[in-house]
C-alpha cells in the first residue's frame, strides 16, 4: 500500500465516532470600525493616515521621510507616489533587494486587529514586494473596514489558484528577551492611508 | 533523561530561573489581555473545540478534499508515513532542482522528523531563518519553546554567539542591534536560496490551501523569492471550511503573545508564478494517536504555546528539562504517545493546577491528559521502583482502616522523634525544599471522639 492510502486508512479505522460541524456565533461589533481599526493599528507599531483624495494623499506620503529619502520606489496604486521602479519589466523578484519603498492597495481592513486584506492578484508581477521593501504603505478606500475576523472571511474571496494575506502593522520580532524590535525581515514600517 | 533531575539542575540557578518564570509570565499576561478586549472569548473557544472535535472525527474525508482542490489549484501533494519519508521526500524535490540552499520558516514537525541534520548529511544549507530558531540553529541547540525558540537565552549570550558565527563585533546586547545584525545576515540567506520550506498552521479542506502565519516576515520572504516552495503539515493541521480560520486565527496569536494577530497571515493557494508549491502531509503516529479515546483531544492542538507560557513547572524549569522536542504540558501529553519509555517522566511534570487546560484556545483537558497518562505508565510499568513501591504501600494502607490508624499512632509518635538526617533522607522527596508539618498529639478521630455530641 503506498503511503497516501496507508494513511487514510489508519485515519479512518482510527476514527472517533462523528458529530456536529458547528458555526460560531457573530463576533464583536465595534460602533465606529475606522476608529478602532486606528488603535489597534497603532497598538501593532502601524501608522494610520485618514486623507479626503489623493492629492492628499501624495502629501501626507512627502512627509515620510523614508519616502522622502527612497531611492526605489514601487507603487501598484495608480496615482499614489511616484514609481521609480516598473515591476512589469523585473524578471526576478532577486532583482528587489534594494526596494526601497513600496506602495499597495489593500482590498479592507479589520477593526478587531488592524490587519488588511490584501488579495495576490493586486500585488503586480511579483508578491515579494510587499515584504522585500524597507518600508510599505497601503492604500485602502473609506469605509471598507469590518469589525472582525469572521466578518472578514465571510467577505473576502479567495483566487485559486492564487494568493492573498493579511498585514497587521509592521514587521516585528520579540525573540530576544522578549523586547519588541520593528523590522524583522519585512517592512521597517506600514503605513495605512485610508483615502475618501 | 528524567524531568525532575534536569529541572533541578535548571533550578540550581535561582535568579535565572526567577528571570525564566518572570519572561513567560509575562507572556501569558499578554494572552489574558487579550483574550479580555473579546466578549465572546469562551464562546469561541468552545467553537474551536468542537471544529476541532467535528475534524477529527473525519480527519481521512477532509484530507480528500483538501488535496484534490489542492491539485485543482496546481499545489503537488505527497504523502509520508514517517519522518523519514518526510525527508526523503524534501530531498528529493530539493534533488530534482538541484538546489543547495534552502529557507525554512517556523515548523515543529521538521524538528520533530530530524530534518535539518538529514538535508546537511546530503550537502544542503539549511537555514532557519525565525529570529529565535537562528539563535538556537547557531547555538547548535533545539528549540526551548514552540513559539519563542530562544527564550532561554539572555541578549548578552545571543551578542556573543553572533559575535562568534557571524561576525558581529564583540559586546552586543541590544536587541535592536542584535535584531538588525540578524536582519542582514538572514537577506543574504534569502536571496541566495533555492527553495523556501514552511510549516502550515492551517490547511483548509474546501479551498485546497493553506496559511501560514509569522511576525517577521521570514515566511514571506522565503516563500516569494526562491520559486520553490515547500510546506510540511501534519495530518491534523486540516480544518473544514476558510470561515472557520475566522475562529482560528482570532484565537491563535491573542493566545500565543497576546498581539491580536500576527503581522503576516499568508494564504497559499497555489505556486507562485513560474514555479512549484509542495505540500508534505505527514502522519508519523498521528494516526496511532487518534486511536485513543483519551489522547486524540491532543490532536487538536494549535501551537500557540499558552500552556508553556502559564505552567508553573514549565517556567521554573525550562524547555530543556523536558526529554520531548516539545515541552510543557501540550509535549508532556504528545511525546509519551510517542515513545512511552523514553518521555515517562513527562506526565509527572505538573502540579496538575489545570491552568493549562484553562488557557487551551481549543480546550484540549491537558491536566487530565496528563493524569491519565500516569495511570498508563504505571500499568505499563514504567514508572520508578521506588515510586511504585510507595505507591503499593500507601495503597495498601489507605485501603485498611485499621492499617491506616496504627500507621497514623505510629507516624505521630516516631517523626519528632526522628534525627534530621533520617527524616529529609533521600527516601523522604517531598521534604527536599519543604519542612514536614508539625505531626499532631491527636487524630482527627480522637479529636471527634471527644467532642461532646
Amino acid at each position: 500500500m503506498n503511503a497516501r492510502d496507508a494513511i487514510l486508512s489508519a485515519l479512518r479505522r482510527a476514527a472517533p465516532p462523528r458529530v456536529p460541524l458547528v458555526d460560531a456565533a457573530a463576533g464583536i461589533v465595534y460602533p465606529d470600525p475606522e476608529r478602532q481599526f486606528a488603535e489597534v493599528l497603532a497598538s501593532v507599531g502601524g501608522k494610520f493616515v485618514r486623507v479626503p483624495d489623493l492629492a492628499a494623499l501624495n502629501f501626507e506620503l512627502g512627509k515620510i521621510e523614508a519616502y522622502a529619502q527612497a531611492k526605489q520606489v514601487a507603487s501598484l496604486v495608480p496615482g499614489a507616489g511616484i514609481a521609480t521602479v516598473d515591476l512589469s519589466a523585473v524578471k526576478d523578484p532577486h532583482e528587489l533587494g534594494a526596494l526601497d519603498f513600496s506602495i499597495i492597495p489593500g482590498e479592507f481592513g479589520v477593526a478587531e486587529n488592524g490587519a488588511i486584506w490584501i488579495p495576490g492578484s493586486t500585488l503586480g508581477p511579483h508578491r515579494a514586494v510587499f515584504v522585500v521593501c524597507q518600508h510599505l504603505a497601503i492604500v485602502v478606500p473609506a469605509g471598507q473596514i469590518v469589525s472582525n475576523m469572521q466578518e472578514a472571511y465571510a467577505r473576502l474571496v479567495i483566487e485559486r489558484p492564487g494568493y492573498g494575506l493579511f498585514i497587521s502593522g509592521p514587521s516585528k520580532t520579540a525573540d530576544i528577551e522578549q523586547a519588541l524590535v520593528i523590522g524583522a525581515h519585512g517592512a521597517r514600517s506600514c503605513t495605512v492611508f485610508v483615502v475618501g | 533523561m528524567d524531568h525532575a533531575k534536569s529541572a533541578a539542575r535548571f533550578a540550581a540557578d535561582e535568579a535565572r530561573t526567577h528571570w525564566h518564570d518572570q519572561a513567560l509570565y509575562s507572556l501569558r499576561g499578554k494572552r489574558d489581555r487579550a483574550a479580555a478586549t473579546i466578549p465572546e472569548w469562551e464562546q469561541l473557544r468552545e467553537t474551536a473545540a468542537r471544529v476541532k472535535e467535528h475534524t477529527l472525527s473525519r480527519l481521512a474525508e477532509f484530507l480528500e478534499e483538501f488535496e484534490r482542490n489542492a491539485r485543482r489549484n496546481g499545489i503537488q501533494v505527497h504523502w509520508a508515513r514517517d519522518g523519514e519519508e518526510h525527508n526523503a521526500i524534501v530531498h528529493g524535490i530539493l534533488a530534482r532542482h538541484g538546489a543547495t540552499r534552502l529557507v525554512k520558516s517556523k515548523s515543529m514537525l521538521t524538528e520533530e522528523c530530524h530534518l535539518n541534520p538529514y538535508l546537511e548529511a546530503r550537502g544542503i544549507e539549511v537555514v532557519d531563518t525565525d529570529l529565535g530558531e537562528r539563535i538556537v540553529q547557531l547555538a547548535h541547540e533545539p528549540p526551548s519553546h514552540i513559539v519563542v525558540p530562544a527564550i532561554h537565552r539572555k541578549r548578552e549570550e545571543i551578542g556573543d554567539l553572533f559575535h562568534r558565527t557571524i561576525g558581529t563585533e564583540a559586546g552586543l546586547s541590544d536587541p535592536k542591534v542584535l535584531t538588525e545584525a540578524a536582519r542582514q545576515h538572514l537577506r543574504q540567506k534569502f536571496m541566495a536560496a533555492q527553495v523556501g520550506l514552511s510549516g502550515v498552521n492551517f490547511a483548509i479542506a474546501e479551498t485546497g490551501g493553506f496559511v501560514v502565519v509569522t511576525n517577521e516576515g521570514n515566511a514571506d520572504m522565503g516563500t516569494s523569492l526562491p520559486p520553490v516552495h515547500i510546506a510540511s503539515m501534519g495530518v491534523e493541521k486540516v480544518i473544514p471550511r476558510l470561515k472557520d480560520l475566522g475562529v482560528f486565527l482570532r484565537l491563535l496569536a491573542r493566545s500565543a503573545t497576546g498581539q491580536p494577530v500576527s503581522s503576516y497571515t499568508t494564504h497559499f493557494h497555489g505556486p507562485m508564478r513560474g514555479g512549484e508549491l509542495h505540500v508534505v502531509i505527514v502522519d508519523n503516529g498521528r494516526s496511532q494517536s487518534l486511536a485513543s479515546e483519551v489522547f486524540r483531544r491532543s490532536l487538536a492542538c494549535i501551537r500557540c504555546g499558552a500552556c508553556l507560557n502559564t505552567c508553573p513547572v514549565y517556567r521554573r524549569s525550562g524547555g530543556y528539562s523536558y526529554s520531548y522536542l516539545i515541552p510543557g504540558p501540550i509535549g508532556s501529553v504528545l511525546g509519551p504517545q510517542r515513545d512511552p519509555a523514553a518521555h515517562a517522566s513527562l506526565p509527572f511534570a505538573s502540579s496538575l493546577c489545570g491552568s493549562c487546560s484553562d488557557v487551551c484556545p481549543v480546550k484540549i483537558d491537558l491536566h487530565h491528559e496528563l493524569y491519565a497518562f500516569r495511570q498508563v505508565l504505571v500499568q505499563k510499568g514504567l514508572v520508578p521502583l521506588r515510586k511504585r513501591l510507595a505507591m503499593a504501600i500507601l495503597g495498601s494502607v489507605l485501603s485498611r482502616p485499621w492499617a491506616y490508624r496504627l500507621a497514623g499512632r505510629l507516624l505521630r509518635w516516631i517523626v519528632p522523634r526522628l534525627p534530621r538526617w533520617l527524616a529529609y533522607g533521600p527516601w523522604n522527596a517531598w521534604g527536599k525544599q519543604r519542612e514536614l508539618p508539625p505531626m499532631p498529639k491527636e487524630s482527627f478521630r480522637d479529636l471527634v471522639r471527644k467532642e461532646p455530641p
